[in-house]
Formats: structure tokens, sequence, C-alpha cells
């Protein structure tokens, strides 16, 4: 049974990262923000559930939808958003923008704009673990779209036969960029996959971060305990288009609306609430937080000078 | 010194590493019992174990996959991709990843991947097993290419790439692995990014690399008859390009031939060509002319008409030299 003072901080953890992504849309379209940015409003639950049974020093790998990742991991907001906003001051001195966000001291050791192209690499750091004998799992999290890509495979395959210390969350939502589901594969529950490779597999309710925990807790648990890895698939929601300013064409408008019924933070919010851990008026409290964060990484982010053109030439080889 | 063969130059670098350094792991198919398509790793898996002499399953991909993130995490391992060809199909692996983790993500990371692949013809081998891609990964910032021609630059070459901090594609011609040539007893490294001139001359710079090195020292051979003075240098290394060699070379001979056995067009010689051109054209006294295969595939029947030889070499510095 997981103690008060987690759960409130799951629950803080998901308004932050549902905050931030509104407040990312907002400065996009305000201009402020170049590039593209890619939100996953109404995925909050997964992300958190999956981070909220790792340690610092365990590893994720994020993707192009990889801002709550991230923000589920803990990592610093001020360089987060100066990172998105191209300044020197960001976790990769503005190079990478949005996509590409990673912090190797938060365990946020990857992020990747290619659709499947981390899978391959967290076989690395797993292995790496398993080498050197240390407990550490990684946790590398990508879409139901990365789940059609060759690399899929390969890594379910040498992470089963080799026991690795990995989970493999996979974010169903529904969508390959503007292709739905059930145009692009014939099964419904991707965990199933995981059985052909000899691992265990999941699928679970990514609307609900109490169930998407408890299902990363055993694969954390697993993975730690050496007995292999977990293919780990939430079904949740994306509510908004693939990048901000898409006007989803490719999508009903009923369905559109339909998806914001499966809210995961009205739903953790009612549990809360009602198993009386506290009252409404606390919501209140939580969002204040947020919003001060926030408003102070945006004011960091936008007072962050961009590097210096010198820079460009930096860092191509060590 | 003692003569050993090209391919027992890799195998010992391998070995000599494996054994200064723990980080240093080798991962590919068939590089454990088997001990690698061409014997690369042979012995290794006995003496150091399952763990650092790690075979794969066939996923090129996976396998690079796997030498990147173990490198984030600190690790030195070692790559082996069977054939050339077959890294077309991890190239998001090398070029969106490997080559772009370090400067993507603002040098929060060393890279020290080396990815050992045997290119090259003359075996007959056929379309999909006898290329030479180096100028893709010239092209690519943030991956050093290594070609060695002999065992000694073999073995210097593959020490220094495993103990860069940045990816190397070290690419073994396959036609080598049997050629025979001194090494020393003791241990020696030879630097990444350093030409060396295989035979000084004073009329002609030929700039080559991998096998087409011995290819163009024949030719010197047969040119020194015809009173040609053909200086012959071996890039060892694409990329860094050491230009300073090529310029010292070229300002002495002001004559310039490039020769490779990758398809002409596109190739490294047209970037080493533009580079001499532009930076010192004044120095020429004739057209820079390349050396290279026609714009065809590698065939399995008519591979010899195919590969550019000893005589591609003679004709096209007497044509430099009769400008």
């Amino acid at each position: 049974m997981l103690g008060k003072e987690k759960l409130l901080e799951m629950l803080y953890l998901m308004v932050k990262v549902r905050r931030v992504e509104e407040r990312l849309t907002e400065e996009f379209a305000a201009g402020k923000i170049p590039g593209f940015i890619h939100v996953g409003i109404g995925q909050e639950g997964v992300a958190v559930g999956v981070c909220s049974c790792l340690k610092t020093e365990d590893y994720i790998f994020t993707t192009h939808r990889g801002h709550g990742q991230a923000i589920a991991k803990k990592i610093d907001l001020k360089r987060f958003m100066a990172e998105i906003y191209g300044r020197k001051d960001g976790f990769c001195k503005g190079k990478s923008g949005s996509m590409h966000i990673a912090s190797k001291a938060d365990g946020v050791i990857g992020s990747n704009g290619i659709v499947g192209g981390s899978l391959p690499i967290s076989l690395g750091t797993a292995y790496a673990a398993k080498y050197r004998g240390e407990d550490r799992v990684t946790v590398c999290f990508f879409g139901d779209g990365a789940s059609n890509q060759g690399t899929f495979h390969e890594s379910l395959n040498i992470a089963a036969l080799w026991n690795l210390p990995v989970i493999f969350c996979c974010e169903n939502n529904g969508w390959a960029q503007f292709t739905a589901q059930k145009v692009y594969m014939k099964l419904e529950n991707i965990s199933k996959r995981a059985e052909s490779y000899g691992m265990a597999g999941v699928t679970v309710d990514g609307n609900d971060v109490l169930k998407v925990r408890n299902e990363a807790e055993k694969a954390v648990a697993r993975a730690r305990k050496g007995e292999g890895p977990t293919l780990l698939e939430c079904k949740t929601h994306r509510w908004l288009g693939h990048y901000v300013g898409d006007a989803q064409k490719y999508r009903l408008p009923e369905e559109i609306k339909e998806v914001r019924k499966y809210d995961p933070i009205v739903r953790f919010e009612k549990y809360l609430i009602e198993s009386k851990y506290v009252g409404p008026e606390y919501l209140g409290t939580i969002e204040n937080k947020v919003r001060s964060e926030i408003d102070e990484a945006v004011r960091f982010a936008e007072s962050n000078p961009i590097a210096d053109v010198d820079e460009l030439y930096a860092d191509v080889y060590a | 010194m003692k003569e050993i063969r090209y391919i027992k130059a890799i195998a010992d670098a391998l070995d000599e590493e494996m054994g200064r350094d723990e980080s240093v792991f080798v991962v590919g198919e068939d590089v454990g019992g088997p001990g690698g398509a061409f014997g690369g790793t042979k012995g290794l898996l006995e003496k150091y174990g399952e763990m650092r002499v790690k075979d794969t399953p066939i996923s090129e991909a996976a396998i690079i996959g796997i030498a990147i993130g173990a490198a984030m995490d600190g690790l030195r391992p070692i790559a082996e991709i069977m054939f050339e060809d077959f890294i077309t199909v991890c190239m998001d692996q090398i070029v969106n990843q490997l080559a772009k983790t370090r400067y993507m993500f603002g040098g929060m990371y060393k890279m020290p991947v080396v990815i050992r692949t045997p290119g090259g013809g003359g075996l007959n081998a056929g379309p999909q097993h006898s290329q030479s891609l180096e100028s893709w990964f010239a092209h690519i910032p943030g991956l050093k290419v290594v070609m060695p021609a002999t065992p000694y630059d073999a073995k210097g070459l593959l020490k220094a790439s495993i103990r860069d901090d940045n990816p190397v594609i070290f690419i073994e011609h396959k036609a080598l692995y049997a050629l025979k040539g001194e090494i020393p007893e003791e241990e020696y490294i030879v630097p990444i990014g350093k030409a060396d001139v295989k035979r000084p001359g004073k009329d002609v710079t030929v700039v080559t690399a991998s096998k087409m090195v011995h290819h163009t020292l024949e030719a010197a051979k047969l040119l020194e008859n015809e009173g040609i003075d053909v200086e012959v240098i071996d890039l060892r290394t694409i990329s860094p390009l050491d230009k300073e060699t090529i310029f010292r070379s070229v300002e002495k001979t002001s004559k310039l031939v490039i020769a490779h056995e990758a398809v002409k067009s596109f190739g490294i010689g047209a970037e080493i060509a533009a580079v001499v051109c532009e930076e010192m054209i004044d120095c020429l006294d004739a057209p820079v002319l390349r050396v290279g295969a026609p714009f065809v595939p590698v065939p399995f029947n008519l591979e010899k008409f195919c590969l550019p030889d000893t005589n591609a070499v003679v004709q096209a510095v007497k044509k430099v030299v009769g400008y």
C-alpha cells in the first residue's frame, strides 16, 4: 500500500506534467518556442505511474512525446524549459529542443526523435548494469506506432534472451501519428507480442495511475531481481494532435471529445478525495504550487540567452 | 619485429585492449564461439568470458544500439558488423543515434564505440557483400572513419580507435585479411587522423587508402621504370582527413591522383579533389584525376572488370604527368 506522501507526490507530478504541456502549447502558439512541440496531454498516468517505481539512478529513455516522462523522473523544470526554448542553460545547451531532452544525473539518459530509435539503445544501458553487477533498471518508453518498427522486435528478442533488466513501456494512445491502431495492426493488445519473445507482457489501463504503478512495480522488481524484462502496455489517450497545431482532421470530433472522459488526473483526484487522503481544497494548493514553478521556469528560460555561436562547433567530438 | 597476418593484427589489438581495460567488450554476430566470420575475435571468448564477448542474434540495429547504450553508461563497446554492406540495416542507429548522441545532448556523453566491419570486394562475394561505403560515414559529423591497409596500421589504429572517446567506423578490407606484414613485438599505437607516406616521390601524389594502397604501390614500382616518381599517401583515416600531409605532398609534386575502390562518383576522391582545389589551386599543374569503380554494383561474375586495379592507377598517373 502506498503512503499518503507518495500518492500526493504522484498527483503533483501528474498535474505538473499537464500544466507544463498546456503552457508549452500556449507559448508555442504565441511564437515563443521554435520548431515542433509534441504534447501528451491525457497520457500523464503512464509516465507518473511508471516513474514512481524508479530510483533516481534508474534510467529512462523518453520519446518525442516525452515531456511527461522527464518531468515524472523529476528533472529540473527550469533547465527543462530552457532546453525547449533553445537556451544555453538548457540540459543540452539548447541543441536538442523539445524532442531530445536528457539529464543523465536524473536518470533521463536519452530521448529520441526517431520512432523506435531508443529500444536498441535501452538494451545497452541494461546490458551495462548487468555487466557491472548493478541493480539499476532501464525503462524504455515508446508509442504504439514504434511497436511496428524492426527495432522493437530485435530488442524484445534480445532482452528476453539475455534476461536484461529493462522494461519496455508502450504508451498506447491508439494513434501512430495520424493513423489509428486498427488501420496499422491486427492485434488489439500489443503486450501480446511479449509472449512470442519469451517475456512477460501485460496490458493495463494507462488512465489509472495506480494500476499502472502496480504493474510497473512488478516489472521493476522482476528486472531488479534479474528475472528479466517486461513489455508493459499502458492504454491511454492522446487528447490533442500529433503536434501542437495539428488540426486532427483524421479524427472524428466525437472521438476527440469522448477521450476526455478518461482524464487520469480527475480520476486520481477523485480517488484521493473519496479515500479521504485530501479534501477538495487541496487541489488548489497543488495548482498554485505547480503554477508558480512553471512561471519561474518560463521566466528562467525567457531570460536565459541562446548559446554563443561558437557552441555550434562544440561537442561534435569529445 | 614479427610477421603476422592482417586478421591476426586485429585479433591481437582486441586482445591487448580487452586485457588492458575491463570496460572494453565485443558484441556482434558469431563473435563468440566461432571467433567472428573472418576470425577477428578468435580466442577471446575463452579468455574473457561471455559477458565481454557477446554473441547476438542477426539483429544489426540492435547490435549498434547495445553499443550506444553501453557507451552512454561508461563502457567501451566494439561492435562487429559482419559485412560492411549489412551496416545499411543499422543506419538509423549509426547516423541518427551514435553520431549525434554527444552533440545533441550538449556534450553530456562520450561515445567510445568502435564498429568493426569488413568492406571491399575481391572475393567474388557479389553485389551485397562487396561494397565500399566509407564516404557515407565520412559525410556524417560525429563519426570517425578508419581504413587500414597493412597489419601494422590495422593493429595500431584499432588500438587507437578503442581508446578514442568518439565513434569510429573501422573498415577492414576482407581481401587483406590474409596479408602478412611486420609489426613490432612491443606495444604501439597508430594515431587516428594521420596519413602515412607509404612511398616518397617527387612527380605525382597519389592519395589512397585500404587495399588500393597496395595497387598504388605496385603502380609506383611500374612507373618508376618509366622514370615517373610517385608519392603514395595512405590516408589510413578517412575522417578526420589529414589535409596537412596531402597538401605538403601536392606542394611538392603539383600533381594529384586519388585512388579508391569505392564507386568513383560522389566518393572520397571528390572531397579530396575539392579540398585541394579550394585551398591550393595555384599549386596544381594538371587536373586532379580520380581512380574508382564505375557507377555499377559489384557483380559476382565481372568483378575484376569493376574494381579498380594497378593498371587503372598507372593510366591515371600517366595522364596527369602527360598533361
